[in-house]
């Protein structure tokens, strides 16, 4: 086993930040953020989703529906799986049509993930603009892909491991990195 | 929790959790039934052999359907016309079939056992889509989600099965299910179609011959389809089965107000089932139908997954 080396990207104060600031952001690029709703990627993108949604309730007002959407069905590596991973269930509780909808993530690495959240969505029907929020952005993309809003940008290599702890699921906040050795 | 079967071959041998999970992983792909568009490209590259070497049409419609959605093709064979009219062995027909390299093989066969035979001889995964009197372990299964959507749970009910018990594998695998969540299984019929060493499958099934004593307080009221030619052996005059044994509104009152009433179909209108029951909002024969899909899509999706090795790659 390498030596590996874990350095602290986000403290949990930082992380709590870092989710306000998206959320503000948000709340300035969309204007009106009524039409918007935002789309949890399980697992961690849906605590934070509902972060988002709190912070945008607090600077506007605005409620912002939330769904939650699993691509376990519409990943591309499924062929290389020795098991089928475990499906859960998409629950988006409202039209998508001529939606506004910002995907949620913790991490965008490959873009593959988001590939398969995209195509999952439009089976759902035809949203009028998807944009992507993401706590982290490792680089290392294999597809053409970007986010509109990301929390903290990080060089990483692929070898490279990115955790986000969230309080919801993991009991505390904060973000690292273990790099290889 | 995971299913690390190779095989669906009946129920009797699940555990609670295993049946809990496959109904949860159901519960995934019921969703997909209510999207604008159905259809995934899961197993695109897949393929199903669909062997029925007993008729059916819903069972078949329903695995196809199941296949279609998920993006896997299907071959069908089908008993009337194909080679085992010729003389050909079970055993010669399944290893052709799998020649053509199919990932999963669904079957039907009239006698007991058969899929279990052909799953030790093939490579594959074998799904047993009704087998003799044996199982029929995805109406059990599809009957269970059916019953936990209706009622919110499956724990402890009070399940009341109607009618020719003897031959149903369907009654079989429900109560492999059901007994394993604690259900209360009361088990009616003519006593030819009824044999007391049934009451000794499950430890909390009941035998009561007087249909309206086995429906009161009923959570759940299964009706079996009576096969007309069954009837002639002994012989029972259909109007005496309606007389004793039809469902009509005035006997489901005596289960609970809100009891789910099924029938795995197809139905006989008039026979077995008054056709006010058929259509009242407590019937559910239509959401099993539904249903059926959802859990077809569950299993073949979850069995297909089988490459030879290396993990999952980390998801970006």
């Amino acid at each position: 086993m390498p030596t590996r080396e874990k350095t602290q990207l986000l403290s949990a104060a930082q992380t709590g930040r870092t989710i306000e600031r998206l959320g503000h952001e948000i709340v300035e690029k969309t204007g009106e953020t009524h039409g918007i709703a935002l789309i949890g990627i399980r697992r961690r993108g849906v605590p934070l989703a509902h972060r988002l949604a709190e912070t945008i309730r607090a600077a506007t007002g605005a409620e912002v529906p939330i769904g939650v959407l699993d691509i376990t069905l519409y990943r591309d590596d499924l062929s290389l799986a020795s098991a089928h991973p475990v499906v859960q269930s998409t629950e988006i509780p409202f039209c998508v049509d001529g939606r506004d909808l910002i995907l949620v993530d913790d991490v965008l690495f490959t873009g593959r993930t988001i590939r398969a959240a995209i195509n999952g969505l439009f089976d759902l029907g035809r949203p009028r603009r998807v944009q992507l929020c993401v706590l982290v952005d490792r680089g290392l993309r294999e597809l053409p892909i970007e986010a509109n809003y990301v929390g903290r940008r990080v060089e990483s290599r692929p070898e490279d491991l990115v955790e986000v702890h969230l309080k919801e699921i993991d009991g505390e906040d904060r973000v690292l990195l273990e790099r290889a050795a | 929790m995971s299913f690390t079967f190779r095989h669906l071959l009946g129920t009797e041998a699940l555990s609670r959790g295993e049946i809990a999970f496959l109904l949860d992983q159901s519960r995934a792909f019921q969703g997909i039934q209510k999207q604008p568009l159905k259809k995934l490209a899961t197993l695109r590259g897949k393929s199903a052999v669909l062997a029925f070497f007993e008729t059916s049409t819903r069972t078949r419609i329903s695995f196809a359907t199941a296949a279609a959605r998920l993006g896997a093709d299907t071959m069908n064979l089908q008993a009337e016309s194909s080679s085992t009219q010729k003389g050909e062995s079970l055993v010669d027909t399944v290893r052709t079939l799998e020649a053509m390299k199919p990932d999963v093989i669904v079957i039907r066969h009239a006698a007991s056992g058969a899929p279990h035979f052909v799953a030790e001889r093939l490579g594959i995964p074998v799904i047993n889509a009704g087998d003799g009197l044996h199982e029929h372990p995805t109406q059990g299964l599809l009957d269970a989600l059916t019953i936990s959507d209706r009622l919110g749970l499956l724990d402890a009910l009070n399940v009341t099965i109607v009618g020719d018990i003897r031959h149903s594998r369907v009654a079989r695998s429900n109560i492999h299910i059901l007994s394993k969540f604690g259900c209360r299984i009361t088990l009616c019929g003519p006593a030819m179609w009824l044999p007391p060493e049934m009451a000794s499958m499950a430890p909390s099934i009941r035998i009561e011959p007087r249909l309206e004593e086995a429906l009161r307080g009923a959570n759940v009221v299964m009706v079996l389809r009576v096969q007309t030619e069954r009837l002639r052996e002994p012989a029972l005059p259909a109007d005496e089965y309606i007389r004793l044994y039809q469902m009509t509104p005035a006997r489901l009152a005596l289960a609970q107000p809100d009891a789910v009433l099924m029938h795995p179909g197809p139905m006989i209108r008039g026979l077995e089932i008054d056709p006010a029951v058929a259509d009242s909002p407590q019937s559910s024969v239509l959401e099993q139908v539904t249903n059926g899909v959802a859990v077809r899509m569950a299993l073949l999706y979850l069995l297909t997954g089988g490459a030879p090795s290396g993990a999952v790659p980390q998801a970006g």
